[in-house]
């Protein structure tokens, strides 16, 4: 689902989400499984008594499976003041169980408890405004690494991980977005068990070691993807700018200060309350005999917890009524993003979004495209995309453009902005609707023969609209929308009062260095 | 509840996984053009039953006692394979699960084969190849019709060849076929779309000292294969302005005289698409083969290199040699020593400097090992400014430790169990054998060589990743250059002990300007 192409050298890897939908039955040669009902029957859905969901999609091209398992819980649901939890959480769930991982649980849980008390003192003493004694501080922080060397000593490092990989896991791996949290594999078909244990293990089953070696090497991803990256570090600030209240304006990755104080209680408390069977989704899709294998996987699959679905949150973004600018002035290179709030997938015109993202950004033939890299020439690359950054909650409805050589940031703005008033005053054409429904049609279809995809798809699919069908029947949303729509959509929200606009401003040397303190 | 972009939102647990820096990419490349990568098929394979066995005694392993069935029989589907008198070749592979059809041309020519003076050649030839179109249709008619019908055709290049591909629904391959080989044969090259990726050109030029990682590949590279070699000649302004119609015109008919290699793939019946394509490609002359290459390759200078980045918070290091080529009869043994290096989390070099020290997220690397030129060995570690000293120095320890840390049973099995038990993903579909055929018939390769290597991996002992370790690992020949911070790396990159590190100047030459204002500063 989240497949990523690197297709822009520069700029963001896209998700472009090829959902799954009713095939132009006029195209199909007839004979093969791409229309709904032939995905209803070799498709399997059951719902354990835990809440879990497990979805069963067969395919049987090659003796392989992935699998998705898609948690309801992601960086959106960090607790105020412990951003980075969910991604830290998904970093445990690598390290094992209680019973893979470790030479010896029982005296390993002693242990981490020593760990996590000398990581409180320590943490105690580091938070004091007043009074705190650097010596104190020193000597703590040996105690804490002397009980982290004691607990080391039960851990068979990253045992889990290799027990998946040499029995020939592929593309492992896992993400956090803001809205949930995913773990996926595939692998050969003949190792459908030895996952099923696996996985309902480490959902049931985390152990919170080597939490503070994982913490660093978390802070190091930070790095790596946020601080040490230009645009990257200008979208951070957009989205805090954009949002004054709701989670999504809240660093991902974590605020500095605040992942690195997460500790392993916060993590399992993290886990107690989200990794339970009525968030969690698990698909397979694959060379699967789902009368057979379901027994099985139900077996394991009960041993996660069942529990309370957690409360949904209350926030929701107030109404933008002010408009909002972010500018960084460095030796980068200029750019360009502007971003209006838009309401979450639930809205009836969630697929007119989608139309006016196609018809402004797919391809060549793009407004965007057409106009600020074809005719004007100001920019190499201008796209509008949405939602943004996740897509549970009201999100927002953002453009961008990379300046041409030569060319500033202020023009894209001006130029972005006809853009939009086009939309606005103009209905967009005919031609243009039907491409918008005719590639969406088809890249659901061509999402069909990939594993993997198809089962994030279906695990997604359920989780959102508690129906996998809907990755087809959605179909419908977009054959409906009008040019009307867009009009409409357009007027509503591409309103000044509504943005918030971000830019790099390409400052000479002479005057970066005149500068005190950089990034942070 | 489509078209998002989560830019920052998805992060990967696995790093590693993208296939950056290690030997055996785990993605498989669908075009080949001129990156190795690993896609690999086999006839019928049967059961591979590997449990693994190497862990402490007193653990009791329940994962042991889950059964593992033989798995079910596999006959990978192999495209047919046609071989025209002209010498092109041709491969047909029907996939009738989905109502598409998608092909492409291989050609041979690329960025390496560009002369010195117009370097980014190729970028701007494999834009403006396809957004000119030809003198029946130009190439904006072109994108409306395709895009209505979420049809595409498209022209890419690397650096040993170009491309140019298709694909649509199946009610439309025959026009979409037609419109590609009019675009493969008879390209009118437009001056305006000369300009605009002239333009794209220029804008990744100035842009390329942005990123660190990109930053680091880059000069990496060049420390390998030597500044300006034809495998790290970068684009200049200067260059790119000097592209021309004729230039592009000239590089077309050229390169189209070579053994082009065909490959279709999808919802078509292959005797009736076989009659199309021969009556394409029969009437050609014969190909001229490609001249053989007389490229040196000396490796790295010995040393520490340092480039200094100021907002950065994190050092980018590489650590690289001159490596090998795939030819290479010891390339099983080297791409298990790989493995016990750096291939997942079980690895020497993801085990310390990532788990025990938590000194980096990214960190790996090994044998780059590409089909028909030696690669770079390439270990790369990211890590916070403080650290960089360590962090390299951890690096190195595992890279040295190849040869002072004798390799144990364990390691050699849980390398060659994660390998082999994975490798039907290099061919669990039609379209990842298709794609493989045609690389080795690019570079030469026979045809059952991913048979041949697979065997030869299973073989591979103790003793001759040993003795690869000796012969090919020389901590004395690695070149370390590091991207990051000056302010921020304490210790500095002097107490890596390599003596004082030779700085690496990245400016980017700024052709003189025509008119040049006496005030004012440019971007």
């Amino acid at each position: 689902m989240q497949s990523r192409s690197f297709s822009r050298l520069w700029i963001f890897s896209w998700s472009w989400t090829g959902f799954l939908a009713l095939a132009l039955a006029a195209a199909c040669s007839g004979a093969h499984a791409q229309d709904l009902k032939s995905f209803e029957q070799r498709t399997t859905v059951k719902v354990l008594p835990n809440g879990l969901t497990l979805i069963i999609c067969e395919r049987h091209e090659a003796p392989v499976f992935s699998y998705t398992t898609f948690i309801d819980a992601g960086d959106v649901n960090d607790p105020t003041g412990e951003s980075g939890l969910a991604h830290m959480f998904e970093h445990l769930a690598f390290k094992g169980t209680t019973e893979i991982g470790t030479k010896n649980y029982a005296a390993e849980k002693v242990a981490l408890e020593k760990v996590e008390a000398a990581n409180d003192a320590y943490e105690a003493e580091y938070l004091k405004p007043i009074g705190r004694s650097e010596e104190k501080l020193k000597a703590l922080h040996q105690a804490f690494l002397d009980a982290q060397a004691e607990a080391e000593k039960y851990v068979i490092p990253n045992q889990f991980t290799e027990v998946a990989e040499t029995n020939g896991a592929d593309g492992l791996n896992a993400e956090t977005g803001l809205d949930e949290t995913q773990y996926f594999w595939s692998m050969p078909e003949n190792r459908l068990e030895l996952w099923a244990w696996m996985e309902s293990s480490r959902l049931a089953d985390a152990v919170p070691r080597e939490f503070y070696k994982e913490r660093d090497v978390v802070l190091e991803e930070r790095r790596m993807r946020v601080d040490s990256a230009p645009i990257q570090r200008l979208v951070e600030q957009f989205l805090a700018t954009a949002y004054v209240a709701h989670n999504y304006g809240r660093s991902e990755i974590g605020w500095p200060s605040e992942v690195s104080q997460i500790n392993a209680t916060e993590a399992m408390a993290f886990h107690k309350k989200y990794y339970v069977g009525g968030d969690v989704v698990v698909a397979i899709v694959g060379d699967v005999d789902a009368k057979t294998a379901m027994p099985m996987l139900e077996k394991y699959f009960s041993r996660v917890p069942g529990g309370p679905k957690p409360e949904e949150m209350t926030t929701v973004e107030p109404r933008q009524f002010a408009e909002k600018s972010v500018i960084i002035r460095e030796q980068t290179q200029p750019f360009y993003i502007e971003g209006y709030h838009r309401p979450s997938y639930r809205d009836p015109d969630d697929a007119v979004y989608d139309a006016i993202s196609d018809i402004m950004s797919n391809g060549r033939v793009s407004r965007l495209y057409r106009s600020l890299v074809e005719q004007q020439q100001i920019a190499a690359e201008a796209e509008g995309f949405s939602p943004f950054p996740g897509d549970k909650y009201p999100s927002l409805f953002a453009f961008y453009a990379v300046p041409l050589p030569g060319h500033t940031p202020a023009e894209m703005r001006d130029a972005i902005r006809k853009e939009i008033d086009k939309l606005k005053t103009t209905d967009v054409t005919d031609a243009e609707l039907a491409m918008y429904k005719t590639r969406t049609r088809a890249d659901l279809l061509r999402g069909l023969a990939d594993n993997q995809g198809l089962a994030s798809s279906l695990a997604e699919y359920q989780t959102r609209y508690g129906d996998w069908r809907q990755l087809f029947l959605e179909l419908d949303e977009v054959d409906k929308v009008t040019k009307a729509d867009i009009r409409r959509v357009a007027n509503k929200v591409f309103v000044d009062s509504n943005r918030t606009s971000a830019e790099i401003d390409t400052e000479p040397p002479a005057a970066d260095a005149k500068k005190d303190g950089g990034a942070q | 509840m489509k078209n998002r972009c989560q830019d920052s939102g998805v992060r990967c647990q696995l790093w590693l996984s993208s296939g950056r820096g290690c030997g055996e990419p785990a993605v498989v490349d669908v075009a080949p053009v001129s990156r190795p990568a690993h896609a690999l098929f086999a006839l019928a394979i049967l059961a591979v039953i590997a449990l693994p066995s190497h862990l402490p005694a007193q653990q009791s392993k329940p994962w042991e006692k889950i059964p593992i069935p033989t798995l079910h029989e596999f006959h990978p589907q192999q495209p047919k394979r046609i071989e025209l008198k002209n010498g092109i070749v041709i491969f047909l592979q029907e996939d009738h699960e989905l109502p598409f059809v998608s092909g492409s041309v291989l050609i041979p020519g690329g960025a390496r084969d560009v002369d010195p003076s117009r370097a980014g050649l190729l970028g701007i030839y494999q834009q403006a190849w396809r957004t000119s179109g030809t003198a029946n249709m130009d190439g904006d008619a072109m994108d409306s019709l395709l895009e209505a019908k979420a049809a595409h055709v498209e022209t890419e290049g690397g650096e040993d060849s170009t491309s140019l591909s298709w694909d649509s629904l199946k009610g439309d391959a025959d026009q979409v076929f037609s419109l590609a080989m009019d675009l493969l044969f008879h390209p009118k090259f437009s001056a305006e779309k000369l300009q605009l990726a002239q333009q794209q050109e220029a804008t990744g030029i100035v842009r390329r000292n942005d990123d660190e990682d990109g930053i680091a590949e880059r000069e990496a590279a060049k420390l390998v294969y030597g500044a300006n070699s034809p495998y790290t000649r970068q684009p200049e302004l200067a260059t790119i302005a000097t592209v021309t119609l004729a230039d592009l015109q000239a590089w077309h008919d050229r390169t189209l005289k070579g053994k082009l290699i065909v490959g279709i793939s999808g919802d078509f019946d292959a005797v009736a698409m076989e009659a199309k394509v021969r009556a394409v490609f029969e009437p050609l002359p014969p190909v001229t083969p490609e001249p053989p290459r007389h490229d040196e390759f000396a490796g790295p200078k010995p040393g520490a290199y340092f480039i200094d980045k100021e907002d950065v918070n994190q050092s980018n290091v590489q650590i690289v040699a001159l490596g090998i080529d795939r030819h290479n009869p010891d390339v099983p043994a080297i791409v298990i020593m790989d493995e016990i290096l750096s291939g997942g989390f079980g690895s020497r070099l993801f085990l310390k400097v990532r788990t025990q020290l938590g000194l980096a997220y990214a960190v790996g690397g090994g044998f780059e090992l590409p089909y028909d030129h030696p690669g770079s060995f390439r270990v790369e570690v990211l890590t916070k400014s403080v650290s960089t000293v360590d962090a390299t120095k951890a690096a190195e320890e595992e890279i040295a430790g190849l040869n002072t840390r004798p390799f144990t049973q364990d390691e050699l099995q849980r390398a060659k169990d994660d390998i082999l038990n994975s490798f039907l993903f290099r061919y669990d579909t039609r379209e990842k054998i298709l794609a493989e055929r045609e690389r080795l018939e690019f570079y030469g390769y026979p045809a059952d060589y991913l048979e041949t290597y697979r065997a030869a991996l299973e073989k591979v002992t103790l003793e001759d990743v040993t003795r690869v370790a000796k012969e090919y690992i020389h901590p004395e020949k690695l070149a370390v250059l590091v991207v990051g911070n000056s302010s921020e790396i304490k210790p500095p990159v002097d107490a890596l002990g390599m003596g004082a590190p030779q700085a690496i100047d990245i400016t980017i030459p700024r052709p003189p300007r025509p008119k040049a204002p006496p005030t004012g500063e440019q971007q």
